[in-house]
């Protein structure tokens, strides 16, 4: 007894660490100080600049303050707040009703459905602003018939709220569509062996069932729609918002603080959303147990009649923005000359020197989607499948799920006021092609992230004990098995962050420079010089390069499953 | 078998938080043994395991292996072969790739490892699979070919971590054996966690018998099982009656019936196993003889689970193992009554 006494006081015993476990942590190392180095430093200069002076002083909540004083200003966030509820309330209940469609009914042409409600995806969000000015602006073709219903003219909050719900539409969709499709068939069962009405099936299974899913929908509506920059610059006129303020107050007046005090109300909705949303995907998982039935549609003619027409309805409207822009961009002379001709094209690409930036943004989208996933699924390896460093382990978790929470124009701002301070040592990174792929690895980490969590945890966890038990080190293991397993999720990160790289508008605004401007900025500027037809032709020219992308990462993903995946047993 | 110190756990302790695992455990095993530690879930069996992988550390105490200390080596340093219950094949390699894992690795001729693939997979039964990819084999299969990964590069040290778990009951059966046979012929020390008694006693050369992060009892299956050194390990291995007992004057009370157990008086509890209530053969003046009522017969085949009660022992009832044939014989039904007999060695009194 006296000796284990004696060795329960002493140290705790630590292992020896082996040199494949000191490769592990100064890999995990490299990813922590990136993470830190282009998330979390830009991120506290905009605290920092939202609390000094003109000269560097610390003045506590004067600009704060000063910003409260501003009735312009406080207009705009008015402004923003009640243009994202109104775009709220419309788009999840319309996502809602196309995603029940989806997951409950048996419509017809349903996967035709969701692909088009899809497309919008792919192409920049103010693709739907632009096509909207074709629809309703000043010489639009249907302008009169809004006019009938009272709304004088499309520019400002009418343009702005029907644009972010095109916008808004298949992200509110997706959630949705996942959130129903977790349903326990035997819930219906039993109701129905209880001889219950379909309404109140309805009431007391469905919606509450879905509860967190309409929450998150909510919740991520109105965070894109307040960050959001690229429709109301093209939409807006003179109805001023947060988003454009932001950009306003640091380029046009240079008034950093006043700009980092803007990007702080930005991101409380983005961190509430973010806050409830880890809230709520927990509780949805732990709701459905592992022997749930999945739920599978009965025929019902009328009701899903009912259903093709609404879902058919919505489909035809996001196509009719769609073919407008793609229309517009093909017309000759808008409205006088119709003919189809490439000439906005032309103009766009070669006068307006866009095929630099389109250049510019192949180059950028292929490197965020090299890059990214390199460094996205090392990181969550190494959180998921190495041990030791636990603090650090802490910092990185942290980090990775934190860009979710950042809305993009936010993350530009941080990085203007981090990396344009001269004193940086990374300072030459700044206006580079570089630290615009940087920027967007960043700003799309989280899902990507995510996923590769997920595709990892799904691999059984002594792998790495196995291989140590072996003497293999963990790396001929990463390299053997668990890389050739998860090829499937890598294309998956990767398509994500070359679509968004292709479309993101919000966070690069702030960090091209004339040499190394992108395609979606590209458009901004065309909008603001008149040229909407080029404008229109280089949205489409993205949507257009967006879905190639797509369709051959699809190509990708089909090969490397049949060369990588052959193990699993059809 | 000789008598050589193979693995020493000195003074083990593991705290997770606030929480200890596993307090001060000691245990010797010796060369080529096979130990099974047998406990119910969260009892400290698989952290065990692991430190002796060295998967977990320990919080104090050392681990010795074959004179060597290891307490404070990385799994990667340490010799031994592990199995795990989800088997943990790569399920991306065949079958040859799994089992040669760890022999490439080592600069053995490429020759050399193909021989001792196809040794080994001969080995666990399955030869003529290494073509073959992990799920293209039933569950009992993968185990057995985890297992030739694990003995592959021939260490001194093999590590089960409950590998039966996941197969059906038949399969596990048949695969205990099979393991028992492969360890007897290897000669290889093997450590086996186990929540399954009946696995334990049919395998193992000797059982550590854990709770709460302490050790019961180590001892032989048979010693485990005759002679329980507590409540909790009389209760946990094999089917058990409690009843309270009174001991006074070296003798124990319990119903109207007196057996002398010696001792000082007390509280007590007596613990009886069902084959150990004998229904036959009682000849007549035989001591702790007692009439029974039979109150219910569950029927398993070739024996019965028979409960029953006596005025005797009122209000206690017993559960008894009688034979389908000894029931048939005596037209026993429920409402019969039969004399029962107990006997004195047979009992534990705690």
């Amino acid at each position: 007894m006296q000796g284990s006494m004696q060795a329960a006081a002493g140290a705790p015993v630590r292992q020896r660490t082996h040199w494949t476990d000191r490769c592990a942590h100064a890999a995990m190392a490299l990813v922590a100080l990136a993470l830190v180095a282009f998330l979390a430093l830009p991120l506290i200069s905009i605290l920092q600049q939202a609390v000094e002076g003109k000269e560097g002083e610390f003045v506590g909540l004067a600009n704060f303050i000063a910003y409260a004083q501003t009735p312009a200003l406080l207009n705009s966030l008015w402004n923003s707040v009640w243009v994202s509820v109104v775009v709220t309330l419309i788009t999840v209940p319309l996502a809602f009703g196309f995603a029940y469609a989806l997951a409950r009914s048996c419509m017809p042409l349903k996967s035709l459905f969701r692909g088009i409600t899809l497309i919008p995806l792919l192409a920049p969000s103010l693709l739907s602003a632009i096509s909207l000015i074709y629809w309703f602006g000043n010489q639009g073709v249907l302008k009169s018939w809004m006019q009938g219903v009272g709304i004088s003219q499309i520019y400002g909050a009418p343009g702005i709220v029907v644009a972010e719900c095109f916008a808004v539409f298949p992200h509110a969709l997706m959630i949705l569509v996942t959130a129903l499709s977790l349903s326990d068939a035997r819930l219906y069962e039993a109701a129905d062996a209880m001889g219950t009405s379909a309404a109140r099936k309805f009431f007391t299974i469905t919606l509450p069932g879905a509860k967190y899913g309409l929450i998150s929908a909510a919740l991520v509506s109105f965070t894109l729609v307040i960050t959001d920059f690229g429709i109301p610059k093209v939409i807006g006129g003179n109805f001023n918002v947060l988003a454009t303020d932001v950009f306003k107050l640091v380029i046009g007046q240079q008034d950093f603080a006043k700009g980092a005090v803007v990007a702080i109300l930005l991101l409380a909705p983005a961190v509430l959303t973010f806050a409830v949303d880890s809230y709520v995907s927990r509780r949805q998982t732990a709701m459905l147990t592992a022997r749930a039935v999945p739920y599978a549609p009965k025929p019902s003619r009328g009701f899903d009649f009912a259903m093709t027409l609404f879902c058919s309805l919505i489909a035809l409207l996001v196509l009719a923005m769609l073919g407008m822009a793609i229309f517009a961009s093909l017309a000759s002379f808008w409205p006088y000359n119709l003919t189809p001709s490439l000439r906005h094209y032309v103009l766009g690409l070669v006068d307006a020197e866009v095929g630099v930036g389109f250049v510019n943004s192949l180059k950028m989208a292929g490197a965020t989607a090299l890059f990214g996933t390199a460094l996205v699924f090392c990181g969550a390896y190494l959180l998921e499948k190495t041990k030791g460093m636990d603090s650090l382990r802490g910092l990185v978790r942290l980090l990775a799920m934190l860009p979710m929470a950042v809305p993009g124009l936010v993350l530009g701002l941080g990085y203007i006021f981090f990396f344009n301070e001269p004193t940086n040592p990374l300072n030459g990174l700044y206006h580079t092609v570089t630290l615009l792929t940087l920027c967007t690895i960043v700003h799309f980490y989280t899902t990507g992230h995510l996923t590769a969590v997920t595709a990892l945890k799904s691999l059984d966890g002594e792998f790495e004990a196995v291989s140590a038990s072996l003497k293999v080190p963990f790396f001929k293991t990463f390299w053997r098995v668990t890389l050739p397993i998860c090829t499937p999720a890598l294309v998956d990160i990767a398509r994500y962050f070359f679509i968004n790289a292709m479309t993101t508008i919000s966070a690069v605004v702030f960090l091209y420079s004339p040499e190394t401007k992108v395609a979606s900025i590209a458009i901004l500027n065309l909008d603001e010089a008149g040229e909407m037809g080029a404008a229109a032709a280089m949205a489409v020219l993205i949507g257009l390069t967006s879905t190639v992308a797509t369709l051959l990462f699809m190509g990708l993903a089909w090969w490397v499953n049949r060369r990588t995946q052959a193990w699993r047993v059809r | 078998m000789t008598q050589a110190l193979f693995l020493d756990l000195r003074h083990i302790r593991k705290a997770f938080g606030n929480f200890t695992a596993l307090h001060d455990i000691n245990l010797q095993i010796q060369r080529g043994e096979f130990v099974c530690f047998l406990g119910p879930s969260g009892c400290g069996k698989t952290t065990l395991l692991r430190i002796i992988a060295g998967l977990e550390v320990q919080s104090a105490g050392e681990v010795w292996q074959a004179g060597r200390d290891i307490s404070r080596l990385p799994p990667a340093q340490r010799d031994y072969g592990i199995v795990f219950q989800s088997y943990a094949l790569f399920p991306n390699l065949s079958v040859a790739d799994n089992v040669a894992y760890g022999l490439v690795n080592r600069r053995t001729p490429r020759a050399d490892i193909s021989r001792r693939v196809t040794e080994l997979v001969k080995l666990v039964g399955l030869p003529g699979s290494e073509g073959k990819y992990p799920a293209q084999l039933s569950g009992g299969q993968q185990q057995r070919i985890a297992l030739a990964r694990a003995l592959a590069t021939s260490p001194g040290l093999l590590l089960l971590d409950e590998p039966l778990s996941a197969l059906d009951a038949l399969e596990r059966v048949r695969l205990r054996q099979e393991i028992r046979t492969l360890q007897q012929t290897l000669g290889v020390t093997t450590i086996m966690v186990t929540h399954d008694q009946e696995e334990a006693l049919s395998v193992a050369d000797r059982i550590v018998v854990m709770n709460h992060g302490v050790i019961e009892q180590v001892g032989t299956p048979m010693d485990i099982y005759r002679e329980p050194a507590s409540p909790f390990v009389a209760d946990f291995v094999g089917k058990v009656n409690v009843l309270p007992a009174k001991v006074t004057a070296g003798h124990m009370h319990v119903g109207n019936l007196q057996i002398p157990v010696g001792g000082e008086d007390r509280e007590a509890r007596l613990y009886l196993r069902p084959e150990d209530v004998l229904a036959r053969p009682i000849s007549a003046g035989d001591a702790h003889v007692f009439e029974a009522t039979i109150e219910k017969i569950e029927f398993l085949g070739a024996y019965c689970h028979v409960h029953v009660s006596s005025p005797a022992l009122h209000p206690h009832r017993l559960t008894v193992y009688l034979s389908l044939n000894f029931l048939s014989e005596q037209s026993l039904q429920v409402g019969s009554t039969l004399p029962l007999k107990l006997v004195p060695e047979r009992l534990k009194v705690f």
